[in-house]
């Protein structure tokens, strides 16, 4: 187990600048989702730290070492590939026990410990199996059993739910991260679902472009995303944006662009007359007697909760997404009135999109 | 013609028609005739008439009679024969086990990033696009015992003190005729191995480079078991081009130096069509069927199918 520093790191492919300084602490036994859209560059940064991308600026210690010149073999560490890259002429036990069999260790310690990592993944009965013979869910525990029957240093993950569907996904997302907490492993993970990253990290890291948006543990995220992108990349459904201006007469008031008076507590007299967005997450809207009026257009009913989509302000306002934890009866057309709950708007500036408080 | 034609043959010629379009049997075998008259014509017929010959003692000019295995018997204590057995195990073996190394190692190195890349891959496939007549005059220069550049060449490079004699000396005309055998046949070894190579994915590459495989160990454990299939079904087809080989013969040394690289290709052309014998050429062809059944078999069955190849299921 070890920490891994990423001090400054950069990645061009010839002139094109796919990463562009990032700085990350990973802390021993952590457990870090890079996570970000597609292109990002979270693959790429995970893939140098593996080294089997070269660093072209900046460096990446894993322990006390930087591991920028020192070939993947002897960074131990261990890779579980989207598409499991499991080696389909060897058996599931062959698989598992490749590593050792290359560090040539003796027959019995790589099947004592093959058959460890078999037990504690479920696999005991597949070891003479061949990949194809088995199924997604089982090649990901191969995949996995594979990283831990070496004991390295670091986990890698590189999104290896994706190829699973929605059921299997939700359990495998469990497994990996009962099994981070049975082996205290320091994990990267790479994905670009942010259900994913929320539920399994200790640490997410935003990316975008190139260029780390925000570090924080998945709460604070949520709750005080840096900027504009974090807010509507975290959350599902995701944040509502609206565009407006900030009037401080008293007390804080947010003017959609339609015309419509939001509530916005605790915001500085110096931001009177700013052009603003105001964030406001579904889940934290609800109906009250003497809130903004916002005509239904769509109801999606989910059972546990319900998803309204409605325009504020009446037939040419925003659509807006409101989650209501109650039932109600509503049918399109209708006019709710709505406000959001205390404290939970969000204000970030129109040109930069970074957060703007008090 | 037509439009006076009464209703009634109208409607039944449509009907037959579509009886056929309908019937998929009917317009299946349709569509396999062409193919099927094809085979019989130029692949059958030939074959059952080669076979037929071998057993007469048919000569050019000549109806034969049929004489049962009398032109077998006379082959096998026939030395010059069995010397053309052996030649063409030597030339067979030689050759493909070059060929195989040789393409294997072209292939890994343009299976890497080089720069043009597409412009390599084409050059590599010359020697297999230049007729083999053409190929063949080629190195009979670059063999002619007067005129060789190899020979000039190693000359003026003082590593020799006169010309060597390729195609006059048995054992320097069977290394000879190999070479150029192996030069011809390299491109189609080497680019179906490329094309083999391209469908390891990458990753698996990378899975092996992290679990601490070396480029040796990666190459033994990854490249080679994953390659299997394609290596045995590349070489099959090399060791029967070879085995069959007889331009490259014929227009290099016809058989000689004292029958040194007559293959059993040519003895059965030479016996056969200037010696007139055809039912004695017959039989040296058909005697190729067992070498050529048996390089089938033993990759079909030893090389081809591997457990991990086949899909899904216990």
């Amino acid at each position: 187990m070890a920490t891994v520093d990423i001090r400054g790191v950069k990645k061009a492919y010839g002139t094109t600048r796919v990463i562009h300084g990032v700085d990350v602490d990973i802390r021993d036994g952590e457990f870090v989702v890079l996570v970000g859209p597609s292109g990002c560059g979270k693959s790429t940064l995970l893939r140098m730290i593996a080294g089997l991308e070269n660093i072209t600026g900046g460096e990446i210690r894993i322990g006390d070492r930087v591991v920028n010149d020192v070939p993947p073999k002897e960074r131990d560490i261990a890779m579980v590939f989207q598409n499991y890259a499991l080696y389909p002429h060897m058996t599931v036990g062959a698989n598992m026990g490749f590593s050792l069999k290359l560090r040539g260790a003796p027959r019995s310690e790589i099947d004592a410990r093959v058959a460890r990592a078999a037990e504690i993944l479920g696999l005991s009965q597949l070891l003479d199996r061949y990949p194809r013979q088995l199924s997604g869910g089982q090649r990901q525990r191969v995949a996995m059993g594979r990283a831990i029957v070496r004991d390295p240093q670091v986990f890698l993950f590189d999104e290896p739910l994706s190829n699973l569907d929605a059921k299997l996904r939700v359990q495998m997302r469990t497994e990996i991260k009962e099994l981070h907490q049975r082996l205290k492993t320091t994990t990267v993970y790479v994905t670009h679902d942010q259900i994913e990253a929320m539920t399994m990290a200790d640490k997410i890291v935003v990316m975008h472009d190139g260029v780390v948006e925000q570090i924080g543990a998945p709460l604070d995220l949520y709750d005080k995303p840096a900027n504009q992108f974090v807010a509507g990349f975290i959350g599902s459904p995701a944040m509502n944006f609206i565009g407006g201006t900030v009037e401080v007469n008293g007390t804080g008031q947010f003017r959609c662009d339609s015309g419509v008076m939001m509530p916005l507590e605790g915001i500085a007299a110096t931001h009177h007359g700013r052009r603003a967005v105001y964030g406001l997450r579904p889940e934290h809207i609800r109906i009250v007697p003497d809130g903004a009026p916002a005509e239904v257009i769509v109801v999606e009913p989910t059972g546990s909760e319900m998803l309204v989509v409605a325009r504020l302000g009446g037939p040419k306002g925003q659509e807006i997404a409101c989650l209501f934890r109650e039932r109600m009866t509503l049918q399109p057309g209708e006019t709710i009135k709505i406000s959001p709950m205390k404290g939970m708007p969000h204000l970030f500036d129109e040109a930069s999109g970074a957060r703007l408080d008090g | 013609m037509a439009d006076i034609a009464a209703p009634g043959a109208r409607a039944r010629s449509r009907s037959w028609w579509s009886g056929i379009g309908q019937g998929r049997h009917v317009l299946g075998l349709l569509f396999l005739l062409p193919a099927a008259v094809f085979l019989l014509l130029f692949l059958t017929y030939p074959l059952g008439l080669g076979v037929w010959l071998g057993f007469t003692d048919t000569r050019i000019g000549r109806d034969g009679v049929f004489v049962g295995l009398e032109n077998y018997e006379l082959l096998w204590i026939d030395s010059v024969f069995w010397l053309a057995v052996f030649n063409t195990l030597l030339y067979t073996t030689g050759a493909s086990i070059l060929k195989f190394g040789l393409g294997l190692w072209l292939a890994l190195l343009l299976n890497q990033h080089l720069p043009f890349k597409a412009f390599f891959r084409a050059v590599v496939l010359l020697p297999w696009v230049v007729p083999t007549v053409l190929s063949a005059i080629a190195f009979w220069w670059i063999f002619d015992a007067q005129f060789s550049i190899l020979s000039w060449a190693l000359i003026k490079l003082g590593l020799i003190d006169q010309n060597i004699n390729f195609l006059g000396d048995s054992t320097n005309a069977r290394a000879s005729v190999i070479a150029a055998n192996v030069w011809r046949g390299i491109p189609f070894v080497a680019i179906s191995l490329l094309a083999g190579l391209q469908t390891i994915p990458p990753s698996l590459h990378e899975a092996a480079t992290l679990d601490g495989a070396s480029g040796w160990q990666r190459f033994r454990y990854i490249t080679l078991p994953m390659l299997s299939p394609i290596i045995a079904v590349v070489m099959t087809f090399s060791v029967l081009f070879t085995f069959t080989d007889f331009q490259l013969i014929y227009v290099l040394t016809r058989g000689g130096p004292l029958n040194a690289t007559h293959l059993m290709a040519t003895l059965s052309f030479q016996r056969a069509i200037p010696g007139g014998q055809l039912g004695e050429g017959a039989a040296i062809a058909v005697a190729m069927i067992p070498f050529l059944l048996a390089a089938i078999l033993f990759s079909y069955f030893g090389l081809q199918r591997r457990k991990w190849q086949q899909g899904g299921g216990d």
